[in-house]
């Protein structure tokens, strides 16, 4: 099939940037969007152009790398999945295609489509772990049994890949999909108890700090999630946060 | 020349009395003490972790944007350990003995063992920090079964274990971020190592933003950079893997271990057209309930390849469930290689089942009737009609094999619940890598590797869920003990300074290849010769490997190398973003590499593992080893030229392990 691409072109983070108008033909249905993109990368490189930046790695919707906001939504228009694991059967000959970056102050534009996430890893590196220390030296992992519900709801919040979608999809630019999943995870698990509250507290207040949006309650963070992470995680984390600030001395 | 520093001492006891042993760092010496990671998998992240919370300095460096994204996270099916949890005779010997003969004897015994025996800890260090494996009922730990062996030791979250023990490490990692502890470099490319008085002083690492190089010594370095499997183009692993580090380390005086053993994995979703720029697995757990077959009959191939008949209009009797039939012992759980080669001689025979000829059935009806009929007497369901027992056998299925069979349906649209899968073996993982003695140590002093940048336990075929549990073993509990016998005498040494004449010239040498590349006035972009080069590789040092096409294939290395020095086409500049530079450095090592596999699968004249010499065979066409010759690991060290390697040999002693032939007949 034949598609007109406009691709977001941006040289850098204080760069003003704009839209430009690519056409690729020939693109097969069962190429990935990635695919598509290499393909029109290869055109513009044999035409001695710049070809268009993005982020990708794993093509298996599992690292979390890739991250493009297509025809107004992140990941494009398919339901759980990433960007790479979007097909090219999922558009029609003839379509045009609009592609941008996630857009959010907290993601900051490297170029083109990349942008910076590193805000994410700054409020993992808050309170996101379970403060043990790596001798192997701890308990039998049978010594503390977890009901089956319990630790399937644990990996269902677990599954985050930290690709950021609900930032860029949320009006607000809000993280709290990504923080709560976190926080879910080890607040569902006993191994999370000990640091419950704190954990809770700090990694809100350096999403706070990292300047994403608050949180409105509009749910699209859920639908736009390639992994299905669920609202209920957020209702615990200001659960968790609550009780943290209350608690406080 | 090759000193393996192997403890003397019973099997069983090598591993403690060299821990208790080896001499110690104190902790104060510890502060004055800096080390590199590179590579922020289950190996980086795991030692980069351990080595801060020792009170090492620790800088960490990954290309991504972030550590959590390295490719560990996308192994899927689970981690060995020999925890016995399922009372079926399993135990750390049983392991060893397993990983021995799945590595069709080329590994060593006493790493084997001792991976065996750490393999415990580090399910109990996984549960600690909050990873969510799988649990029963009862609420303890789940397992199942991986090819190649006959209990039930696999631990494993859904389909995403993987993500869940390097998410684990990330926590790990990041708690140390935070306190200071690890400095983190992501979006950095190690270029260079810098070697100081015969010893690994530090790296030279370019700044994938910016482009900026930047120098960074310690007193230690250690390379957790992954594999190589990308040297075939198309493989499982993600397209920013790649050899680079490895291979600087190696052109540096690093020798290269039995490059040539590569894992080719059975079952990955079949390659669709030429667009095609990875391939994607199917976890081997699939092989635990789905049974694998072709038609017993080329005119039903055929016409399933035409698009006139489907999988489900062909009766039992015309079905030939191969595995089942040539290795009943094994059945559809018989090791990689042996499950990939027997799907090739299927393929090549004229009963493949796609366009291209090249896949094979992974069909899941029966499991779903077994399991629908076992449901429905959970549930008291006595007369259930066949469609309430298929309803049934599909959520169980669903429930332990749902994310799998929906990445199915993503990718080649079509229904595995309804239509057996279509499957073909691909590039998986890659057994060889850097020499390491016992220590974890290369050639080079003070340059480590580990995971699976390092050769060391998987013979020439790893078993599915070992490498999630070498990488953690390597980085949590065998490296952070082994690096201070060397690094204790280091506390007096002071730090090391970057601006040393070594450091200079490191960083110039590195300059000037980026400059090579970037001011090429060429005409293609760098994906078409790596394409070329996965070509040559796939096709004559793939599944298959022959005298002939060896030869032919170093010929044609050697030539699309002189053509890509003359003719690849880098947009930009070499300062910025320039992620077609960054592949460019990876594709040309690649080049290199790709010749030293073949030339090291030209010299080793037996059949072993996933290395299978078409001149070697027994009259059932099943790999025939030479103990005799070649019962050694090939050390390759640099000279200049790939072909013109020099190669060492350091001998495999089997004092515990009877040597045999490979049957799970």
């Amino acid at each position: 099939m034949d598609l007109t691409l406009k691709v977001w072109r941006q040289n850098g983070p204080t760069d003003q940037g704009k839209m430009e108008t690519h056409s690729v033909t020939g693109v097969s249905p069962d190429m990935s969007f990635l695919e598509m993109m290499d393909m029109l990368n290869d055109q513009i490189i044999r035409a001695g152009g710049d070809p268009v930046a993005f982020d990708h790695d794993c093509r298996e919707g599992i690292c979390g790398m890739c991250s493009m906001f297509i025809n107004g939504e992140a990941h494009g228009p398919s339901r759980g999945v990433t960007t790479c694991q979007l097909h090219m059967r999922s558009f029609k000959d003839g379509d045009t295609i609009t592609i941008e970056p996630w857009r959010a102050a907290a993601f900051p534009v490297v170029k083109d489509l990349a942008v910076d996430r590193s805000s994410f890893d700054r409020v993992i590196q808050a309170g996101g772990y379970i403060s043990v220390n790596t001798s192997g030296e701890t308990l039998d992992a049978n010594a503390i049994p977890i009901p089956k519900p319990q630790a399937d709801e644990a990996f269902n919040a677990a599954t985050c890949i930290g690709c950021g979608a609900c930032v860029a999809t949320c009006k607000n630019a809000s993280a709290m999909l990504f923080v709560a999943a976190k926080v879910s995870q080890f607040a569902l698990l006993p191994q999370g108890q000990p640091e419950r509250s704190k954990r809770a507290k700090r990694m809100v207040e350096q999403m706070d700090k990292e300047g994403f949006g608050n949180c409105t309650n509009t749910g699209a963070c859920a639908v736009e999630c390639p992994k299905g992470i669920d609202l209920s995680t957020i209702a615990r984390m200001n659960r968790d946060y609550l009780s943290a600030t209350v608690k406080e001395d | 020349m090759l000193e393996s520093k192997i403890p003397s001492g019973p099997l069983a006891d090598k591993w403690t009395s060299h821990k208790n042993h080896i001499n110690l760092v104190n902790p104060a010496n510890k502060r004055l003490i800096d080390v590199i990671v590179v590579g922020t998998g289950l190996a980086g992240s795991s030692a980069a972790a351990s080595l801060a919370e020792m009170g090492y300095n620790v800088k960490a460096f990954c290309f991504q944007d972030s550590p959590r994204r390295a490719h560990s996270i996308a192994a899927q099916g689970g981690i060995n350990a020999a925890k016995n949890y399922q009372n079926d005779g399993d135990s750390v010997y049983r392991l060893f003995y397993d990983t021995i003969k799945g590595g069709d004897y080329r590994s060593r015994e006493a790493n084997v063992h001792r991976l065996a025996e750490v393999s415990t800890s580090i399910i109990d260090q996984c549960v600690a920090q909050g990873v969510p494996f799988a649990r029963e009922y009862g609420g303890l730990l789940d397992n199942r079964s991986f090819g190649g062996v006959q209990v039930s030791r696999t631990f494993y979250a859904k389909g995403q274990t993987g993500q869940q023990l390097l998410l684990g490490a990330y926590s790990a990692l990041s708690r140390q971020i935070s306190k200071g502890k690890v400095q983190m470099f992501t979006r950095h490319e190690m270029m260079d190592v810098v070697i100081v008085d015969g010893k690994c002083r530090g790296i030279i690492a370019r700044n994938l933003i910016t482009g900026e190089l930047e120098r960074h010594a310690a007193h230690a370095v250690v390379l957790a950079s992954g594999g190589y499997g990308n040297v075939f183009f198309l493989s499982t692993n993600a397209m920013g893997s790649n050899v680079s580090a490895a291979w600087k380390a190696h052109r540096k005086g690093a020798f290269m271990a039995n490059p040539c053993f590569t894992q080719i994995h059975p079952t990955c979703i079949p390659v669709s057209g030429e667009h095609q720029s990875k391939l994607t697995l199917m976890s081997e757990s699939l092989r635990n309930d789905g049974r694998i077959w072709v038609p017993a009959r080329k005119e039903d191939a055929e016409a399933i390849r035409k698009g006139t008949l489907r999988a489900n209009d062909i009766p039992e009797e015309n079905r030939d469930y191969y595995l089942e039939r040539r290795y009943p012992a094994f059945g559809n759980l018989v090791p990689r290689d042996v499950a990939s080669r027997a799907a090739k001689e299927r393929c090549d025979a004229g009963y493949g089942v796609n366009e291209t000829g090249e896949a094979v059935f992974l069909d899941y009806a029966s499991a779903i009737q077994r399991y629908g009929k076992t449901e429905a007497n959970i549930r008291g369901l006595k007369n259930a009609s066949n469609e309430e027992v298929t309803a049934l056998g599909k959520e169980v299925v669903k429930a332990k094999y749902g994310n799998l069979f929906d990445m199915y349906k993503q990718i080649a649209a079509d229904d595995p619940y309804e239509t057996p899968m279509k499957i073909y073996p691909a590039v998986h993982y890659t057994m060889g890598g850097l020499w390491v003695d016992y220590n974890l140590m290369t050639t080079v002093p003070g340059l480590y590797a580990t995971g699976e940048s390092n050769f060391s336990d998987h013979g020439a075929n790893r078993l599915g869920a070992s490498a999630l549990m070498q990488g953690l073993a390597d980085g949590y509990f065998v490296l952070p003990y082994t690096i201070g016998d060397y690094l204790s005498n280091d506390i007096r040494t002071g730090a090391i300074d970057a601006n040393s004449p070594e450091f200079e010239t490191a960083e110039k040498s590195v300059q000037d290849r980026i400059d090579q590349l970037i001011n090429n006035q060429g005409t293609k972009p760098v994906d078409d010769f790596h394409r070329r080069l996965g070509r040559v590789m796939w096709n004559q040092c793939g599944m298959s490997r022959s005298e002939e096409g060896l030869k032919q294939a170093i010929a044609d290395i050697r030539a699309l190398r002189e053509e890509f020095y003359q003719d690849v086409r880098i947009p930009g500049t070499a300062k910025g973003f320039n992620p077609e530079l960054d592949k460019a450095g990876r594709v040309a090592d690649f080049m290199e590499l790709g010749e030293l596999m073949c030339k090291d699968a030209l010299e080793r004249n037996e059949s072993c593992g996933g290395h299978f010499r078409e001149e070697f065979q027994t009259a059932e066409g099943e790999a025939l080893r030479d103990d005799e010759n070649f019962a050694f690991v090939s050390a390759w060290e640099y000279t200049g030229d790939p072909s013109d390697s020099n190669l060492h040999k350091e001998d495999l002693k089997f004092e515990n392990i009877e040597l045999k032939q490979r049957s799970y007949k």
